[in-house]
């Protein structure tokens, strides 16, 4: 909040200081000329579009254009100001999923998933030296599975779930993040999967029994609905709490110490509050 | 027809009791609560409930700048708090593809060890004192207060650090520091055989810790298990080695490894820990180079959109850190931490079923939690 106004002469400095060196991991050709084809997912470019048309209002970032601006060399300073504009109020509408550079091999394990289970990789993206893979939320059980068995994979240790709020996605606003670690081959990846309030997203702890405290803290903190998990109650807070606090639209504040202090003027405020909504 | 048969035992209840432990119980480590269920003096089930300390610090450090969020991780596993803050300072470099000077990187490594010695001085001292050897605890928190003078003379605070900024230090470290790092390594290198001597041969001990939660190397891993809980069972997984970060890939350590994966060996490998640790610590504090503390950082912090999660090895395991950028706010979008204590606890109702009540305050103590980082 306190950053809005500067946010004009922020862009300035922030030019001016980080000249050449800031983003050595990302090859300027690579990311600005590739369209997500070279993916080799038959349908990596059609599908991520896909689900989003009847959601996204903003026109803020669609995700596979913007990070070939925002990771490459940023060759002219124009497009900058033009972004920063409009969406000032605009909550973003989804996470950058930069596709893979050019010079960047995708690593054998994503490839074998792709051939073994045809459709259920719908995006592959590369950022930073992390590889994340999304996946359809009904096929996310059975992509885990052969992350977990196929031998040139071999995810034996569910290090995260967790989630992110994209509120401007509305059917499905979540996205469910599950980070996975290798233990035999040292390797990494991020399998996401997208989700609204009320759709089932099978449990994964049936696989890793280290998720079941983690999907539980997700559920508790932002409501994904997961199914077939064994012990699905709140974790954090408290049995009998209302709402789920890592939504983005939950309050930030709370009535406060009025409450405590003086119960009868805070319900007073209130009332006064509701009636003026009322209006 | 069994009703007389079972007439002698109606005398005495012979359900399963409840019993509640914690969250107010001294060897609880904090605020944690477990409900076990018992017949008789062992251990059927129990509940491992928490969120008693829950502040809500990712949902806060959403809501603050990539710089202010630094002195939130303190408040997180607050007996390692310097090692939260590298991890989150890398994480955010990694992000904005920040180069960290080498001798930042040095200085890292040095402060994320002289934690470890401090947080297993501290395990050391409170998980003896819980098996009933008071004097360990006296002896550990002695040494633990020569690092505390450490970390005093360079970010002047004892508990809650602040210690690393992003792109490297605050400051640069006061003169004559790193020699003083070095007296400590040398009187610290006889003070753990002074541990050992009290515990390691001790038949109480033995006979206490022996074969008490035991677990195997695979059901670790599924379990989530990570750091010396997960190397007590005999699994090589250290992020020190596998994903280097700070100035690891230069320094030269062995990782202790268990075998038996009990409560005994997951005490041996942190006890070996000090020593592995010590030795990195004198090798980057002799080795130190000179230079600039701080990267080429930008005046403002707004990383590009795009999201990444880095690990480090914190003194409690693995301690992960998942933050989304949207490129357009100087606030992280998404701020995440994988708190290794909130997965190693996980396994403490796998670890405790089938022991006396008295091991499970053995098993709470070698699972090193700390209840700020379970709950957050």
């Amino acid at each position: 909040m306190a950053d809005d106004p500067r946010k004009p002469e922020d862009a300035t400095p922030h030019d001016g200081d980080d000249p050449g060196p800031v983003a050595p991991a990302a090859p300027a050709a690579a990311a600005a000329s590739t369209p997500p084809g070279e993916v080799a997912v038959p349908g990596a470019a059609a599908a991520p579009a896909s689900p989003r048309p009847p959601v996204a209002p903003k026109p803020a970032a669609p995700p596979p254009a913007k990070p070939a601006g925002a990771v490459a060399a940023r060759p002219p300073a124009a497009p900058k100001p033009a972004a920063e504009h409009p969406p000032k109020a605009a909550p973003p509408s989804g996470p950058a999923e930069p596709p893979p550079p050019a010079d960047v091999p995708v690593p054998a394990f994503i490839a074998r998933l792709q051939a073994a289970k045809p459709g259920a990789v719908t995006l592959v993206s590369y950022f930073v030296g992390d590889w994340t893979i999304v996946v359809p939320v009904d096929r996310l059980h059975e992509v885990a599975q052969h992350l977990r068995d196929a031998p040139e994979a071999a995810f034996d240790f569910c290090s995260d779930v967790t989630a992110t709020d994209w509120p401007p996605r509305a059917a499905e606003r979540f996205d469910v993040v599950y980070c996975l670690y290798s233990t035999t081959h040292r390797q990494r990846i991020r399998v996401k999967t997208r989700a609204g309030e009320t759709t089932p997203v099978r449990s994964v702890t049936d696989l890793w029994p280290a998720a079941n405290w983690l999907e539980r803290e997700v559920f508790d903190m932002f409501g994904v609905n997961f199914t077939g998990h064994p012990d699905r109650r709140r974790i954090l807070m408290p049995d009998d709490w209302q709402g789920h606090p890592q939504r983005k639209d939950y309050p930030l504040e709370g009535p406060g110490e009025l409450l405590l202090e003086n119960p009868q003027e805070w319900l007073k405020l209130k009332q006064t509050r509701d009636e003026a909504d009322l209006e | 027809m069994d009703a007389p048969a079972l007439r002698h035992g109606a005398m005495f209840d012979t359900n399963e009791l409840e019993l509640n432990m914690g969250p107010q119980h001294p060897s609880t480590h904090g605020v944690l609560r477990v409900v076990l269920r018992l017949d008789g003096e062992k251990v059927v089930d129990a509940d491992v409930v928490i969120g008693y300390l829950h502040r809500g610090i990712e949902k806060l450090s959403e809501n603050r700048n990539y710089t202010q969020i630094v002195l939130l991780t303190d408040r997180m596993d607050y007996v390692a708090a310097a090692t939260n803050n590298v991890g989150y300072c890398e994480t955010v470099e990694k992000l904005m593809a920040i180069e960290v000077p080498r001798r930042a990187r040095y200085v890292r490594t040095i402060v994320c060890e002289l934690q470890r010695i401090a947080s297993h001085c501290l395990w050391v001292g409170t998980h003896a004192m819980d098996i009933g050897a008071m004097t360990v605890f006296l002896y550990a928190f002695r040494e633990r207060e020569l690092i505390l003078d450490l970390f005093e003379e360079l970010c002047g605070a004892r508990l809650t650090y602040n210690s690393q900024r992003i792109g490297g230090l605050p400051l640069d470290i006061p003169p004559g520091w790193d020699r003083k790092v070095l007296a400590f390594v040398e009187v610290m290198t006889g003070k753990v055989e002074e541990y050992e001597a009290l515990l390691t041969e001790n038949r109480i001990w033995l006979e206490r810790t022996k074969g008490v939660g035991v677990i195997e190397g695979p059901e670790a891993i599924a379990l989530g298990l990570s750091g010396p809980p997960l190397r007590g069972s005999g699994v090589p997984r250290d992020i020190r080695k596998d994903e280097p970060y700070a100035a690891y890939d230069e320094m030269q350590f062995e990782v202790p490894l268990g075998k038996a994966g009990d409560t005994y060996d997951r005490y041996v490998v942190r006890m070996e820990e000090f020593r592995q640790s010590l030795r990195i610590i004198r090798q980057a504090a002799e080795g130190i180079p000179e230079g600039p503390v701080v990267g080429k950082v930008p005046r403002l912090i707004k990383p590009p959109a795009g999201e990444t999660y880095h690990a480090i090895e914190s003194p409690k395991g693995e301690l992960g850190y998942f933050v989304v950028s949207d490129g357009k706010s100087t606030n992280p979008y998404r701020f995440r931490v994988r708190p290794p204590s909130f997965c190693n606890l996980q396994a403490l109702r796998r670890l405790c079923r089938g022991h006396l009540v008295a091991d499970v305050v053995a098993l709470i103590g070698s699972l090193d939690v700390v209840l700020g980082e379970v709950d957050r």
